[in-house]
């Protein structure tokens, strides 16, 4: 199922949330909104649920008028943050829950409950746990039953809210795994809130960051990390040197730096150079003078400080920065910059 | 207690021992004594005359009055009790805050107060008394009337108790119940209810042993008539006031023997209260 937002705006109190959002999903797609706290991505994803209702603005699936409908009549599927498990049900009645509650002809006989509950459980592999009790399992185990429930309806989206949160690295790693795996067996359109850009990244079709209650841009993680289209986007996405400076006549000037700013308007500006971004160079650049040399799998991370003072960060392959030490200058070229005004 | 398992934040042992004798010393004489002269007053004579206090028609008229006040009352104010902690744990509305100071003036207010106010407006002088009398419907001096004086003595207990359960287990399992199709009704009798049974249950046995206690304000609503409208604490004053001191105590005895029971459930139910109701993180 397509979702469409259509200028959605929300306000708590004086608070905007959502400041005129617009956002296509396609049929099938894994969707993350990626944001700092603050920026509306729950309040979004809690609008497209029917847990919260927009001020302005339309959400439709497919070429329907969902915007006011209510959460039961939207056939979504909710993972919440802490799970939000029924504590006092089993496992297998919490992953029953949506389909117990359906009335008359819609709810399905015993034995399909039970069936379907069996197939759930199976492919979130916890096949022998549906007797427990939510307060004897591990966090992950939590969440697997969180994502059985909400597939249990059989939605025609699945939400989820800040999925891998509240759990430790390594299990993140697995269950991150693990939802790519069951949105690629089940299709269903699927959206998921993070903070975290390595999760979004490394997990989503396409990614939407929010700012502001603003969607900064929405595009593959490939896009949004190597052509980001808003300071606020450069700085957010991946890793980037940070350096203020200005705009004037095509050309940006900060410190002992200068680049080429094709299309920027004159005036403040500020430039984010990726660590990856630099190259040696022999004949110009600006001077580092190294300060810390940290080694990082196949790279060599540099920290040093320009003869300008500007604090910089570089990435070089062992064999490209084999020649540094600590205390001394080195001489770097800028591959590639994003500059925009400030 | 060795030295070597003393923990930083543990006080020298001759401190706790200190402390823990005044708390001893003090409950003992606070609670244990008056109420173990309660029961020896009580069968000063035997347990003959005391049963035979109890056995008396008065005694019994109290008893039953005492008996049919707490179930008008329990009933009302768990129902009370729920519809408030819900209204105020999980919703927001303006006001909110005035509602929980609400449901706690009745512990802030002196009973005797409370009952006034409901003689104020259902007494014969009252507002609403000339309307009462033309259409001959007794509340004060009566069982509604006394049943009203303990409802408002009694009502914080529910709400107090569910209050603060419920806003610490929020909005999300309800909202997830909502979203999984369930209707409002379905969703607080599906979830809300099952989370917060034990908690309530508790907040019943309580509500239950201050209504069959209450003193003050249904002294003021009741009229003291005996066989009538005097509920236990009222029939043990007046029976102390005459000097039968094994009469009073007798039934004074019973009434503690109530209130134990009460206590000894709230204990089981602590006991009971399976480990599965907590959803650690």
């Amino acid at each position: 199922m397509t979702i469409s937002i259509r200028s959605v705006a929300k306000t708590f109190g004086r608070f905007p949330a959502l400041n005129g959002v617009s956002l296509e999903i396609a049929d099938g797609e894994l969707l993350a909104l990626l944001g700092p706290s603050g920026s509306g991505k729950t309040t979004l994803l809690r609008a497209i649920a029917g847990l919260e209702f927009p001020d302005k603005g339309q959400i439709f699936f497919d070429d329907r008028d969902m915007t006011y409908a209510s959460a039961a009549a939207r056939r979504v599927g909710f993972v919440f943050q802490q799970y939000a498990l029924f504590r006092h049900m089993s496992v297998a009645k919490n992953i029953a829950f949506g389909l117990d509650v359906r009335k008359g002809p819609a709810k399905p006989p015993r034995a399909e409950i039970q069936r379907r509950v069996d197939e759930l459980l199976r492919l979130v592999e916890l096949t022998d746990l549906g007797k427990r009790f939510p307060n004897q399992l591990s966090g992950g185990q939590r969440q697997r039953v969180a994502l059985a429930r909400a597939l249990a309806v059989g939605p025609s989206v699945l939400l989820l809210d800040e999925p891998f949160g509240a759990l430790d690295a390594t299990v993140r790693k697995s269950l991150r795994r693990e939802l790519r795996r069951i949105h690629d067996a089940t299709g269903v359109t699927t959206i998921f809130v993070t903070h975290d850009q390595e999760e979004a990244l490394g997990l989503a079709d396409r990614v939407a960051i929010l700012n502001h209650g603003v969607i900064e841009q929405v595009g593959t993680p490939q896009q949004v990390h190597d052509e980001p289209r808003s300071a606020f986007v450069a700085g957010f996405v991946g890793e980037a040197n940070c350096i203020p400076g200005a705009v004037s006549g095509g050309r940006f000037t900060g410190g002992d730096l200068s680049l080429s700013a094709a299309g920027v308007g004159d005036g403040p500006g500020v430039a984010y150079v990726r660590p990856h971004q630099f190259s040696r160079s022999r004949a110009e650049g600006v001077d580092l003078t190294v300060r810390r040399i940290t080694p990082e799998g196949p790279v060599v991370r540099l920290e040093g400080v320009t003869t300008g003072g500007q604090s910089l960060e570089a990435a070089f392959s062992r064999e490209a920065a084999a020649d540094v030490a600590p205390g001394r200058s080195i001489k770097l070229g800028i591959d590639r910059a994003y500059i925009f005004s400030a | 207690m060795s030295a070597g398992h003393r923990l930083a934040h543990e006080d020298p042992p001759w401190i706790r021992a200190l402390v823990l004798g005044v708390v001893a010393a003090f409950l003992v004489l606070v609670l244990l004594l008056p109420m173990a002269a309660v029961f020896v007053e009580a069968l000063r004579k035997g347990l003959g005359p005391a049963m035979e206090a109890i056995g008396n028609p008065d005694a019994r008229a109290a008893i039953r009055l005492t008996l049919i006040t707490a179930a008008i009352t329990v009933p009302f104010n768990a129902v009370f009790g729920v519809c408030a902690a819900w209204a105020v744990a999980k919703h927001s509305f303006p006001g909110k805050a005035f509602l929980i100071t609400l449901i706690d003036l009745p512990f802030s207010v002196s009973p005797v107060v409370a009952g006034l106010i409901y003689v104020l407006i259902f007494g014969a002088q009252g507002w609403m008394g000339e309307w009462l009398i033309e259409h001959d419907i007794k509340i004060i001096f009566a069982l509604p009337g006394i049943a009203l004086a303990t409802i408002f003595v009694t009502f914080p207990f529910v709400a107090r108790e569910l209050i603060p359960l419920m806003q610490e287990q929020g909005v999300d399992e309800e909202e997830a119940a909502i979203s999984m199709g369930a209707s409002g009704l379905r969703t607080f009798w599906s979830v809300t209810a099952p989370n917060i049974r034990w908690g309530l249950l508790y907040g019943v046995l309580l509500c239950n042993a201050r209504a069959m206690g209450e003193f003050g304000a249904v002294s003021v609503v009741s009229g003291h008539i005996r066989g009538l409208t005097n509920t236990m604490p009222l029939h043990i004053e007046i029976l102390y006031n005459e000097y039968d001191f094994v009469g009073a105590f007798s039934v004074a005895a019973l009434l503690c023997l109530l209130a134990v029971v009460t206590l000894v459930l709230k204990t089981l139910l602590e006991i009971v209260q399976p480990p599965t109701r907590r959803l650690g993180h």
